[in-house]
């Protein structure tokens, strides 16, 4: 593989921001209840972790260092106030399901991580590349547990029903836990559970082994 | 030296040594400037959308609400808040609230109100009352809908909020709006007790409080009795009644 394309691909399977470095997971636990919130979740945090990464990148050569993380975040609020402001004009009722989840894209710690880690040190091609494929790692687990939750928590798919439910004549009785934030945490757990068996390679060092930190 | 050709003035000002003060200074007005137009800019040009979007969605609320009712299409009037009479035009003017007087936290209000009464055959079934006040941090709206006896709730609905979600903010949820309809506004004496109260509600007045949300539901409450009381619809409401006891 180039570089090119290891900046794109490498975030979304080998080095997944939410479930190698567990950041960005508070928002996987409020919009997750159903595909379409994870959906538009993920496309606006695509949009502003691309941009912010790509307009850091431009400008990374003139940021003095005293000032650097309020220019990066003003940057980064700046695009999350204007994705807010689309979704509100032209997705009324999505932007009303996930009220204050996508202004809290300001405090998401993948935006930030990946300004301050990669846009500051690489050229601005390399830097939309990487925002892009962090922001596409960030989707399919988001997308991947909104599934497993709609599906399993309501029966349905985008609001299609896949499951009869008993309510309606059906057979599937849905798991209420399914509609609570804690089941996206034991499904993010299963997650990085599945991911780091087949890759043990990413498993933090148990205390005191080699390479392991020593709990001060 | 200082040169009056912008496009050298610029060159020397990214030469200077990132970590100067007048660097430091610059690139913060310019990272301000720049995203403060951006965002003005998108906030200006699509209000018109969002208010359209906000507009449908208060229209969609109350057919909604009728449509749990069972009801029809009501008749809308303008009413004289301090006379509770009927008129023909809203003039547009407000009456400021004095600070006792104002439980709702609305600083003024308007002269003339626009309600909404379902009659059938002549006879009042059900009226439907815009409200608003202050709750924990933002104007909670919605509407209230009594009952011909207009002391009994059918409905109360908020279509507007902007509360902490997944708490003050869970005044919108059907759930919680479920528990108004046949809560009575005001006892026998007719002194106006409906509210929201901490935990379970008990009597017919009493609404249970949602967790974590007293300072909306609080709001709630005040908003309430402001509106049903002599500086709200208080009036109108009075009127309604002599007319049907007549």
């Amino acid at each position: 593989m180039s570089d090119r394309t290891r900046t794109l691909v490498d975030p979304i399977l080998v080095a997944n921001p939410v479930t190698l470095q567990v950041l960005g997971i508070c928002s996987a636990l409020a919009v997750t209840t159903s595909l379409a919130t994870a959906l538009v979740m993920s496309a606006a945090l695509i949009f502003v972790l691309t941009l912010s990464n790509g307009l850091i990148s431009l400008i990374r050569n003139h940021v003095p260092r005293s000032i650097r993380l309020i220019v990066q975040i003003t940057i980064i609020a700046s695009l999350v106030i204007v994705v807010d402001q689309m979704l509100q004009a032209y997705m009324f009722a999505m932007s009303k399901r996930l009220s204050v989840f996508v202004g809290l894209i300001v405090t998401n710690c993948i935006v930030l991580a990946r300004a301050e880690g990669f846009a500051m040190k690489n050229p601005p091609g390399a830097s939309l590349l990487d925002g892009l494929g962090n922001g596409l790692g960030y989707a399919l687990i988001l997308v991947t547990v909104g599934i497993v939750r709609e599906l399993f928590g309501a029966g349905t798919l985008l609001g299609v029903t896949i499951l009869p439910a008993a309510a309606d004549g059906g057979w599937f009785t849905p798991l209420g836990l399914m509609a609570l934030p804690p089941s996206a945490f034991f499904l993010l757990g299963l997650l990085v559970w599945a991911i780091r068996t087949i890759r043990p390679e990413q498993a933090e060092p148990a205390p005191g082994e080699q390479g392991g930190e020593v709990p001060r | 030296m200082a040169s009056a050709n912008p496009l050298v003035w610029w060159r020397g000002f990214l030469a200077l040594p990132n970590d100067s003060t007048a660097k430091t200074v610059g690139v913060a007005l310019l990272v301000a400037l720049v995203c403060s137009l951006v965002v003005s800019a998108t906030a200006v040009t699509l209000r018109p959308l969002q208010d359209a979007n906000r507009q449908a969605d208060k229209v969609a609320r109350m057919l909604g609400m009728l449509e749990i009712l069972g009801a029809g299409v009501p008749e809308m009037r303008l009413v004289d808040l301090a006379s509770g009479a009927d008129v023909d035009r809203d003039p547009g003017t407000s009456t400021e609230l004095p600070v006792d007087r104002d439980r709702a936290g609305l600083g003024s209000r308007e002269n003339v109100a626009t309600v909404f009464e379902l009659r059938e055959e002549g006879a009042l079934r059900l009226v439907v009352l815009p409200v608003r006040g202050t709750g924990y941090q933002s104007t909670l709206k919605g509407y209230l809908a009594l009952k011909a006896d207009l002391n009994t709730v059918a409905a109360l609905t908020f279509y507007e909020q902007d509360e902490t979600p997944g708490m003050g903010a869970r005044i919108e949820e059907d759930a919680w709006q479920a528990l108004w309809p046949g809560r009575q506004v005001a006892d026998a004496d007719g002194v106006i007790r409906i509210g929201v109260v901490k935990g379970a509600g008990t009597g017919v007045h009493e609404v249970d409080g949602i967790s974590g949300a007293t300072r909306t539901g609080t709001g709630v409450t005040n908003l309430l009795r402001f509106w049903l009381g002599p500086d709200g619809y208080g009036p109108y409401l009075d009127r309604l009644k002599s007319e049907a006891g007549r």
